[in-house]
């Protein structure tokens, strides 16, 4: 009898394509949404990504994220690296520091001050130039994003394209010299403002004059030293707060979760979305089952049990939620494929296919449990009523 | 009514292999001020190899009748038996399978599914019944050729004629070689031609002696096809009338 559901389904054209538009919709809205979401989350823990070397983030107590700087005494540095199971530790600058540009303007920019022995923490990707270029007098290494557009020169006639900043070009920052030495690729942060590679002693140059200038401890544990256990023995022996990189990745974003309106517009888009998808393929699967109601009747006063009936019927809701989950799921794709080089945050683990694919089953076993207990109930009688 | 039809008594019926025997059928609809009775102890016998048909005013319980005689409707009181099976005891599971097995419908409006072609809508039957849908489209289109539509099989129900279309559901109520096929008006929706080709159809094709016939009607340009007619008013068969036991 499943031949015979699908051709029922397909046949009213109309119908079958408003269900699998409503579906689709329905599906597009909630995954790229929640896409866009997942993207902007990771963008509030983009710089720890980038790390990806040390193990450990060691800071003080009361640091809440990742841009929560507060600074730490630089003898705070001796005493991690003394705690047994630190393989090493290093230190990291990390600002927010106004750059002139040749205009006049200026520019916030994101600075990292890396270890001058090691340069530990620069950046995942180098597209001009080399980390080591660092080690050049003046040296800074900025962004791909960054150096295309909110640090490039304007053109010297005021038209054109912005002329990217580059290799060789000259900043000021905080009103001190800096030559970019090298252009990187970083993962976007969550402020999209651009990003300051330097050396810790020259970032500290550059920052305004405080009493401490530390931020963070980059620390690595010894080869086969279990990570947490090692941050549970620093916490206790300097009394600072220690946590492996996914533990602070979590702290982040779970700072953005909870202090900002972020998940609750995205979170109202995803509803909006699932009530859209529920209102219009619910209700036209719904009308659907009634209009084909007599031939239901039909079914059974010709011997189709209820089994029969109930597999048809939540034949015709599953094709139709997967080819719009399909759809909608590929239009969302689509559309992360087309603006990759964009400012959209958009990323699409299949954690959050799996979550777009169990909403749109929701809404088409809703649906279905609807028309079913219809069917279920409808007297065959019917049939013989003109 | 002809002159030649010999009367019986109520229910009574000639002898010989009952195919569907209710007594003192009692059917209620609704409750209270809404109450309506729709049989009121109806006796009827219908034999094995005959063509019965139950004539009467709108609202005199044809319907209803062929609906308990098919096991759609549980009657209230009495008893109804068909082929010696009392469908009301049966459990519900098991009385649906003996309805798709032994009994074959065909409706006033046809009741096509309009997305499928004639031959799978013949098919339809023997698909409930578990057919493969190979096996089951091949004997489906047998059957079509039985009824003289075998050029008409791969037609969608829009873009058959209503005589066509009655031929289909005709195809369809045989397909499975039901004992027991219930006609409700069926040529109702059809010009005075095409009807009495169809009832002439159906009478050719469906009357067998291991097999019954019932065809609700109020044409009487029909009766002439029947063996038996019993004529019912205000919940009751008044009448049985055997045309058979012509001069």
């Amino acid at each position: 009898m499943n031949s015979i559901a699908l051709k029922m389904l397909v046949g009213d054209r109309a119908k079958y394509l408003g269900m699998i538009m409503g579906l689709t919709f329905a599906s597009l809205l909630i995954t790229q949404q929640s896409a866009i979401f997942t993207g902007l989350m990771a963008r509030t823990f983009g710089a720890i990504t980038d790390l990806s070397y040390p193990d450990i983030w060691v800071m003080d107590p009361k640091v809440q994220f990742i841009d929560d700087i507060k600074p730490l005494q630089d003898t705070q540095l001796y005493r991690v690296r003394g705690v047994d199971g630190v393989d090493w530790a290093v230190p990291l600058y990390k600002g927010l520091l106004k750059a002139r540009l040749e205009n006049g303007n200026f520019q916030t920019c994101i600075v990292f001050g890396l270890d001058d022995a090691t340069l530990i923490g620069g950046p995942p990707e180098m597209v001009v130039g080399r980390l080591s270029d660092l080690r050049r007098a003046e040296a800074v290494i900025v962004d791909e994003v960054g150096s295309r557009d909110k640090l490039a020169r304007a053109p010297s006639d005021g038209l054109g394209p912005k002329i990217p900043l580059a290799v060789g070009d000259v900043l000021e920052l905080n009103d001190h010299r800096a030559t970019v030495v090298g252009i990187c690729r970083v993962t976007r942060t969550f402020q999209s403002q651009p990003v300051v590679y330097t050396t810790y002693s020259r970032a500290t140059t550059f920052a305004p004059r405080e009493r401490k200038l530390l931020s963070f401890i980059l620390a690595k544990a010894k080869p086969g030293e279990d990570p947490e256990r090692l941050c549970g023995r620093i916490s206790r022996a300097t009394g600072l707060a220690a946590y492996t990189r996914d533990q602070f990745k979590v702290k982040t974003m779970s700072y953005f979760l909870k202090y900002t309106g972020i998940p609750i517009n995205f979170g109202i888009a995803v509803v909006l979305g699932f009530i859209v998808g529920t209102a219009i393929a619910g209700q036209t699967f719904y009308n659907f089952t009634l209009d084909n109601l007599r031939h239901f009747g039909t079914l059974k006063a010709m011997g189709a049990a209820a089994p029969t009936l109930l597999r048809m019927i939540l034949l015709q809701a599953l094709l139709v939620g997967a080819i719009g989950w399909g759809l909608g799921v590929g239009v969302a794709s689509l559309i992360g494929y087309l603006l990759r080089n964009s400012e959209l945050s958009f990323k699409l683990p299949w954690q959050l296919l799996a979550i777009s694919g169990s909403a749109v089953l929701i809404i088409c076993l809703s649906a279905a449990v609807i028309s079913i207990h219809k069917v279920l109930k409808l007297e065959p009688a019917i049939v013989f009523k003109t | 009514m002809d002159s030649r039809t010999s009367q019986t008594a109520p229910g009574t019926a000639p002898s010989g292999k009952a195919a569907v025997r209710c007594r003192g059928v009692v059917k209620i609809y609704g409750g209270g001020s809404g109450r309506v009775v729709a049989l009121r102890g109806v006796d009827l016998q219908v034999e094995q190899g005959e063509l019965l048909m139950l004539v009467g005013p709108s609202g005199s319980g044809k319907t209803t009748l062929i609906s308990v005689i098919a096991g759609i409707l549980d009657q209230d009181e009495g008893d109804c038996r068909v082929f010696d099976q009392d469908l009301r005891k049966m459990p519900s599971r098991e009385k649906t399978r003996y309805r798709g097995k032994t009994i074959g419908f065909v409706f006033q409006s046809f009741n096509l599914i309009p997305t499928l072609t004639a031959v799978e809508n013949v098919a339809v039957p023997l698909l409930l019944n578990g057919w493969k849908r190979s096996r089951a489209i091949q004997r489906a289109g047998e059957v079509l050729d039985r009824v003289r539509l075998a050029d008409r099989s791969r037609s969608l129900p829009a873009e058959l004629s209503g005589g066509e279309q009655q031929r289909v559901a005709i195809a369809r109520s045989l397909v499975h070689e039901p004992r027991l096929i219930v006609c409700d008006e069926p040529t109702s929706s059809l010009d005075q031609d095409t009807g009495q080709r169809v009832i002439e159809l159906l009478r050719e094709v469906a009357v067998r002696e291991d097999r019954a016939l019932i065809i609700v009607t109020h044409d009487s340009r029909i009766f002439k096809f029947s063996d038996r007619m019993a004529r019912m008013n205000d919940g009751r068969v008044v009448e049985v009338i055997d045309l058979r036991k012509t001069a």
